[in-house]
């Protein structure tokens, strides 16, 4: 079902939640990303109706679901850590709901045992809540609401506890479930079905974000500053705060001067030592405030000043050399300012670096990104 | 077999004070016990009186043990989960009849249910009388040993997390059915304890008891009159014979909660 959420806003304790729009379509995987204890997860209690909005409504398939009571909203909702009844077993566990709206007890156990086939979990209906591993948790967590077929299913964190391979395990489950698909049961003609699932996934990692969202809506300070495809907010990132949250090291706050025809000179200093530093950069027509973005890939490393295309060479000394996934990050202190780059460790040998090395950092002017505040 | 490895000075030193607490509560226990002769226990387990006396004990503290915690379990749920204006202020209130004189808390009762009080004299119209009766033991023993019981099963709702609560609730759960079904039996430990703990306390009530009803006697009441009367002898068997049957009672209930202290240590 689809979910429209209009002006919401709310006030608990210290934090803000400042006026909110959000449209999600039916069969959607929508991706809320923001810092950890942001409030993200005010706004999804705010949907299950745990909490009540100070202004705004909420509308499920259009009909105003406001101030309706949270038993009759039919979202699921999973928590980080599971949240699973440990004094029940994992069969009652997950025929929670079903008994709560009354069915009856033979409809209840096919559809628990549907489910539970479907998430894999089919051999674990009796046993006890924590004696499962994170991974068999959260299937059962996803279970047990899946069982009532939600109009909406939230999920707060729930990859965040799991380890690196249990993580990729359930992404792959919630992808199932987001498009509802899998095969007949060709031997008892049993038509299992899921049907494309929408759901809502809160997160702190955008490498999950980037997995999973059809599309993601990045939450700074108790609003939403960007919605978009995956892409094209890595890409075009509104914000220093979203560039630095999709992974991007270098970004500096400063103004922009138009030079000549072709380039433009961005001033900026290090709040260090004061120091301005300039870059030169594609011209833009456009002068004023903003900030620079700079990916890591883009930014060369030499030992020396060399002649070469690029517009902009710095000097700096190297004051930290990380392995990361991708290659070698070397951080380059450029009078004050960080500056990172990523490298390939033949390179790291080849150029001999090690810390408080003088080096040059060098960039062409069309790499620099800029971004008006 | 691992070895023990030698215990630390600290170590010793505490075992040490252990050792002394143990001796403190275990010495006039054992005196008492070893003070009087078997054939003593024999004979005053036989005395209708005495007997009287200990079942009037047991049934008086059970039962209003029972009443109170259909009252005082929602309501402890409730200052275990919901915020309100003077809440620390109630707190304390609660916890007042654990510090005052039991004697005093004995007046205290009396002065609302005594015949010319009151609730005494809406009694007195139906030929009831609180005073020197059962009814007038069990209030005596519940104003004492209430606070145990309240916040034993206010800690043990605390201890459950709000949002098994609140997954309950989207689960389709209304307030009430998720405290029955999840609350209530995950609390279930600590309000089995804060019970035996009330229980316990009621049963060995004196102060509060003796000013309400001398009569009938309950065991407290009934040692130290013998006491009074006739000297250490005449009163150690009841004393031991009454201690001995707590004991039992109380072992029993603690394995009954400790089977359940065992299921819920494994999800842990």
């Amino acid at each position: 079902m689809k979910l429209r959420i209009e002006n919401i806003s709310k006030k608990i304790g210290n934090f803000v939640l400042k006026n909110t729009s959000l449209e999600i379509s039916e069969g959607e995987y929508f991706v809320i990303l923001g810092k950890s204890g942001a409030g993200k997860s005010v706004l999804l209690e705010l949907i299950t109706g745990l909490l009540l909005p100070d202004t705004g409504k909420i509308f499920l398939d259009d009909v105003d679901i406001t101030r309706t009571k949270i038993q009759k909203r039919n979202i699921g909702l999973v928590f980080q850590n599971q949240s699973l009844f440990p004094h029940i077993s994992v069969r009652d566990n997950i025929s929670y709901s079903l008994k709560m709206f009354g069915h009856k007890k033979n409809y209840i156990i096919k559809r628990v045992d549907e489910i539970s086939k479907l998430l894999g979990i089919g051999h674990l209906m009796k046993r006890n809540p924590s004696t499962l591993s994170l991974g068999e948790g959260q299937r059962v967590a996803l279970a047990r609401n899946l069982v009532t077929e939600p109009s909406c299913l939230l999920l707060d964190e729930p990859l965040s506890s799991l380890d690196t391979l249990t993580k990729s395990e359930i992404r792959r489950l919630l992808r199932k479930i987001n498009r509802g698909d899998f095969a007949k049961n060709t031997s008892t003609n049993m038509s299992n079905e899921l049907r494309p699932q929408t759901i809502i996934h809160v997160t702190h990692d955008y490498e999950e974000a980037i997995a999973l969202a059809d599309r993601i809506a990045v939450f700074e300070d108790g609003q939403i500053t960007q919605i978009g495809k995956p892409k094209e907010i890595f890409k075009n990132p509104k914000s220093g705060f979203i560039a630095k949250f999709v992974g991007i090291k270098n970004f500096y706050r400063g103004k922009l001067e138009k030079n000549s025809e072709k380039t433009a000179v961005f001033y900026t200093h290090s709040n260090k030592n004061n120091t301005q530093i300039e870059f030169h950069i594609s011209n833009l027509d456009y002068e004023g405030a903003g900030c620079i973005i700079l990916r890591s890939e883009d930014i060369t490393i030499s030992n020396g000043n060399y002649e070469s295309s690029a517009r902009n060479s710095l000097e700096g000394i190297i004051i930290d050399i990380e392995t990361v996934r991708t290659g070698i990050e070397i951080v380059v202190d450029i009078g004050g300012m960080d500056m990172s780059s990523l490298i390939t460790e033949a390179s790291l040998k080849k150029l001999d670096l090690y810390c408080n090395k003088k080096v040059f950092v060098s960039f062409k002017s069309n790499a620099a990104k800029f971004i008006r505040s | 077999m691992y070895k023990i490895r030698r215990l630390t000075i600290f170590e010793m030193v505490l075992i040490f004070l252990g050792g002394l607490i143990l001796l403190f509560i275990l010495a006039p226990l054992l005196g008492m016990v070893f003070g009087c002769t078997l054939d003593s226990l024999i004979d005053v387990a036989q005395e209708s009186s005495v007997t009287n006396s200990i079942w009037l004990t047991l049934w008086t503290a059970i039962l209003v043990t029972l009443i109170f915690s259909i009252i005082g379990v929602p309501f402890a749920y409730l200052m275990a989960r919901k915020d309100f204006p003077f809440k620390r202020l109630l707190s304390g209130i609660i916890d007042i009849p654990v510090v005052i004189p039991h004697s005093a808390a004995g007046i205290a009762v009396l002065s609302v249910v005594s015949r010319d009080s009151f609730l005494g004299g809406i009694a007195a119209k139906f030929g009831l009388s609180f005073v020197d009766s059962p009814a007038g033991i069990m209030l005596g023993m519940a104003f004492v040993s209430l606070p145990y019981l309240i916040n034993g099963a206010r800690e043990g709702f605390e201890a459950v997390p709000v949002r098994l609560e609140k997954v309950a609730l989207t689960l389709g759960a209304s307030p009430s059915r998720v405290f029955f079904t999840i609350s209530l039996p995950l609390a279930w430990r600590a309000i089995l304890s804060g019970f035996i703990m009330m229980w316990g306390r009621g049963l060995s009530e004196f102060g509060a008891v003796v000013i309400i009803a001398y009569h009938p006697a309950v065991t407290s009441v009934l040692i130290y009159n013998r006491f009074t009367a006739y000297g250490l002898k005449y009163a150690q068997p009841v004393a031991v014979l009454f201690i001995i049957i707590c004991i039992i009672i109380f072992v029993f209930f603690r394995l009954l909660g400790g089977k359940n202290c065992r299921k819920n240590n494994a999800r842990n």
